[in-house]
């Protein structure tokens, strides 16, 4: 059984302007210990999906359908004392921003020991050798002082190194990851890589990393999922899906990464904007943007099964690049 | 820590400089001096005395050195009404005007810091919507009026509390304070809210905003995702952030209750520094009314130079910049 | 192919303003109750049943007749009359022109004063701006009722010293507030084009950065108006404020202060409704204003 099965989830925003359909008809799995890149660019419901599961998704959204089995354990629908009950302490989650994770007035043994007494019943001085201990898992040197510092004492790898050491603090099962990485340097951002697929490798922890870079999930993942206007447009094993991209977003993502490019030829773009998640026009949302598009795209395409585990929901797809 | 004292110690001290100026002038040089400072009753020989022992025939700057190097000494005139030196009537009132200030400051944050939380945390409830209204009728409603009407109610038609006036009072460090006795108790009640409603209603405007703002936050999302009981969320991690800015507010406001207890000391007959100003302006009893003025300076950049101190306690952020 | 749609009537900021004002009921209240408050006050001489300022009229023995009561010259006193035998509602009318006269006059001069030194300050920077604003730190940081009280100290009574002595207090908040807004649109685009135009000072100032910084300027303004009427009221009623030959609303309530503790409650309880209700509807009008034109909450 996979640690997670999203089915159909659909997460709407009730806005007094209209109704934004930040997540719509997203399935995918992650087994244990393995990793999920969530790809896509601002606006296309990766993040949402990542609260959605946590069941985090505030008012004027929620999730208006569709099942995310945890463990068998449906969450959608559960109550909020079992759904803190598992935050935490088997799901946890990795925001973006280190600077404003941590509470700036509160010091950092405070709020590590409350996450650990949260879920279970120790004295202050378990729970503090608990934390110290985390923390140097992922590599703070002396952290016994270290703890009784504020989070402002800390520079932005070592912020995010400690929202990393809270995530682990009760060997999660599924610790969901929102673009962790994003605010950091570059040279950081290797380390806290490398850390994480290490901790994941050994304590079988599954991973959902949500992201902007595919240069980063291609080191990463085992699978990845490319969401576009909130809904999932390609899905596949990352070696394949980054190979050969079947869906035209990914193969516009892919080929406009620099490094691709040919040195005096200008840089390949993909051409307009993300339409409003407010008025999508009907069909395909990329279609405004895609070469390929004609009148059969007016209509919504189906997430197909193209090949054996890769799914592209497009009537165009790049398959003619897949040897026969 | 001691550089910013040293710092903020000098400033104060030309704030006070600039206001013994301002004072000076506003005494000395407009109007007629020799009205100020000698009783209006005295005739051509006396006056000529006085004004030869006030040093009245001076430059001016002279008398400017003459005025400060007695300030200094403690001496800042006799009041013509009691022919006592006017720095003695204004302490012997000041007992009673600080504890009505305390009393009330106490009671905006007993009251305003529940009420105002309430109102953030549940912003569209019909409580929340009261409470805000009530806070507009706070500030909106002239004080001396609704003093006039508390003793109106409670004094006259229900009869459970004196109307005007201070009650007995105990000795504490050798100064009489009248909430040691439970009749002093009942005396300060009606004058202690009076002077508190407008706080009240800003204190709830600000908790209720602090709280609006802070929810927010993405170390608030976090807390939850941790785990965390709504009530450590609400109470720990929200409420040391609001608490910040809310007593900065109200230790800064404090110097503005002694000033405004006029007000307040007038409806009620209070015999405090307050009441002590306004008969003396009425009776045209200028040194006291220039004792007074100094003395409201003092208490403001003494105030102010604690609340400061105060903020650095509290906030862990600034504290470290002021080592700096 | 998308059905065309109907062209929306043109939205411009006032009437955007106009129709977020009145989203708020209360707002609308206090609008609507402060339009009839000064009605009443600017029509006074016509509707009030007696001129209280006229002794001719006024029979001693009249006095203090409880609500309801008629009077000995026929006249039906709904408010009851104060010690001197004033009908309170007549009272009360006048008093509110002298209590709007006096509060919104004061704001109004206060505004001016207050604009023009805090757009100086941000216009002209450097020097001016420190001078200017060094001003204001020192008028804001003294408490309002005191400055007020020795103003009038010094002064002595009178509507005219009242006046003075408000503004003195009042124009370091628009000072302040125009000078942050005006800090901020200085540094706009057409502010800068204004003066590649080398239009004189005087018309960029006023023309262009002005209207730009009159939203939290109206905000202020409205408020201030508010306090303006009970700091006035406040002063009155301690003895410093308007002189008895023209009562204001707090002298009035002054007046009755004393005859409260034998239960003649009307004579200071009608005049403080009247400044109550008054103030409230600023009030109320002012909030709306800020949450409406606040740029924060906007979404």
């Amino acid at each position: 059984m996979s640690t997670l099965e999203v089915k159909g989830l659909s997460t709407h925003f009730f806005t007094r302007a209209g109704v934004v359909k930040a997540v719509e008809d997203v399935s995918f799995s992650v087994g244990r210990g393995k990793v999920m890149g969530l790809v896509g660019e601002s606006g296309s419901g990766k993040t949402v999906t990542g609260f959605s599961i946590i069941g985090l998704v505030d008012a004027p959204g929620r999730i208006v359908s569709g099942e995310i089995l945890f463990k068998g354990r449906n969450l959608v629908g559960m109550g909020e004392k079992e759904l803190r009950e598992l935050r935490g302490n088997r799901i946890a989650m990795i925001f973006q921003d280190p600077m404003m994770t941590l509470n700036p007035v509160l010091r950092v043994d405070t709020q590590m020991i409350e996450t650990v007494q949260a879920h279970q019943k120790v004295d202050r001085e378990t729970a503090r050798q608990r934390a110290r201990d985390t923390l140097g898992m992922v590599g703070i040197p002396s952290p016994d002082e270290r703890l009784k510092s504020y989070p402002h004492q800390f520079s932005g790898g070592m912020r995010q190194r400690v929202a990393i050491a809270i995530a682990l603090l009760h060997q999660p099962d599924l610790i969901i990851a929102d673009e962790p990485t994003t605010a950091l340097d570059v040279t950081i951002q290797g380390q806290i890589l490398a850390e994480v697929q290490k901790l994941a490798a050994n304590t079988g922890t599954s991973l959902i990393w949500i992201t902007h870079d595919l240069s980063v999930v291609a080191g990463l993942a085992d699978d990845i999922a490319v969401m576009y206007a909130g809904r999932i447009v390609e899905q596949g094993s990352v070696d394949q899906v980054l190979d050969v991209p079947f869906h035209p977003y990914t193969h516009g993502l892919i080929g406009s990464v620099p490094s691709r490019n040919k040195r005096g030829v200008p840089l390949r773009q993909i051409p307009g904007t993300t339409p409003s998640l407010m008025s999508l026009p009907p069909g395909c949302a990329f279609k405004s943007r895609c070469e390929r598009a004609d009148a059969a795209c007016e209509t919504m395409p189906a997430l197909a099964e193209l090949a054996p585990g890769r799914f592209a929901r497009c009537v165009h797809p790049h398959i003619e690049t897949l040897p026969a | 820590m001691a550089l910013y004292l040293l710092r903020r110690l000098t400033q104060s001290g030309f704030v006070l400089v600039a206001m013994s100026l301002l004072v000076f002038l506003g005494v000395y040089a407009i109007g007629d001096p020799i009205e100020i400072l000698i009783s209006p009753d005295a005739d051509q020989i006396e006056k000529e005395r006085a004004i030869r022992a006030l040093g009245l025939d001076l430059p001016l700057w002279q008398q400017y050195l003459v005025f400060v190097g007695k300030a200094l000494q403690g001496d800042l005139g006799r009041s013509f009404v009691f022919n006592e030196p006017a720095i003695q009537l204004i302490l012997q009132r000041m007992p009673a005007t600080l504890e009505l200030a305390f009393g009330s400051m106490l009671l905006s944050i007993l009251i305003g810091l529940p009420l105002g939380l309430y109102a953030g945390l549940r912003p569209n409830g019909a409580l929340s919507k009261g409470i805000m209204a009530g806070s507009i009728l706070g500030f909106s409603l002239p004080t001396f009026w609704v003093g006039l009407m508390l003793i109106m109610v409670f004094a006259v038609q229900l009869g459970w509390l004196p109307s005007t006036g201070r009650g007995d009072t105990a000795l504490l460090f050798g100064i009489p304070w009248s909430f040691l006795t439970r009749d002093g108790l009942s005396h300060i009640l009606l004058p202690a809210i009076n002077l508190s409603l407008f706080k009240i209603s800003l204190v709830i405007r600000l908790t209720r905003a602090g709280v609006r703002e802070t929810m927010l936050m993405d170390y608030v999302k976090f807390a939850r995702a941790k785990g965390l009981s709504p009530f450590r969320v609400t109470f720990v991690h929200v409420f040391k952030n609001i608490m910040i800015p809310v007593v900065t507010v109200v230790g800064l406001e404090l110097g503005g209750t002694i000033a405004f207890s006029v007000v307040t000391e007038s409806v009620f007959a209070w015999p405090g520094m307050g009441k002590l100003i306004i008969d003396s302006i009425n009776v045209l009893d200028r040194p006291v009314i220039v004792a007074y003025l100094m003395m409201i300076v003092l208490m403001f950049i003494i105030i102010n130079l604690a609340v400061d101190i105060l903020y650095t306690v509290l906030d862990p952020r600034v504290r470290l910049e002021a080592k700096a | 192919m998308s059905a065309t749609a109907a062209v929306p009537p043109v939205e411009t900021p006032f009437r955007r303003f106009v129709s977020e004002f009145c989203a708020s009921p209360l707002a609308v209240g206090g609008l609507v109750v402060f339009v009839i408050i000064a009605l009443v006050a600017i029509l006074a001489p016509w509707i009030a049943p007696q001129n209280p300022y006229d002794l001719a009229v006024l029979d001693i023995m009249d006095g203090r007749l409880e609500p309801g009561s008629v009077g000995g010259s026929g006249i039906t006193h709904w408010l009851g009359t104060d010690d001197q035998g004033r009908d309170m509602l007549s009272g009360i009318m006048y008093g509110l022109r002298i209590s709007l006269v006096v509060g919104v006059g004061s704001a109004f001069i206060a505004c001016l004063v207050g604009a023009s030194l805090g757009l100086l300050a941000a216009y002209a920077g450097g020097r001016t701006d420190s001078v200017i604003m060094r001003l204001v730190d020192l008028q804001l940081s003294f408490p309002t009722i005191l400055a007020a009280l020795m103003i009038l100290a010094f002064l002595g009574k009178g509507i005219f010293n009242v006046v003075i002595a408000l503004v003195i207090v009042e124009w370091a908040y628009y000072a302040r507030t125009v000078r942050g807004s005006a800090l901020v649109e200085r540094r706009r685009e057409y502010i800068e084009a204004a003066m590649c135009l080398a239009l004189p000072t005087r018309r960029i100032l006023f023309n262009h950065l002005l209207p730009n910084c009159l939203p939290p300027l109206i905000v202020v303004g409205t408020m201030q108006i508010a306090r303006a009427i009970a700091l006035e009221a406040t002063l009155s009623f301690l003895g410093l404020g308007v002189p008895i030959t023209e009562p204001s609303l707090g002298l009035l309530i002054a007046n009755g202060y004393e005859y409260m503790l034998s239960g003649k409650y009307w004579i200071s309880f009608y005049p403080g409704i009247a400044l109550l209700v008054t103030i409230v509807a600023i009030n109320l009008m002012g909030d709306q204003m800020r949450d409406v034109l606040n740029p924060r909450l906007k979404k």
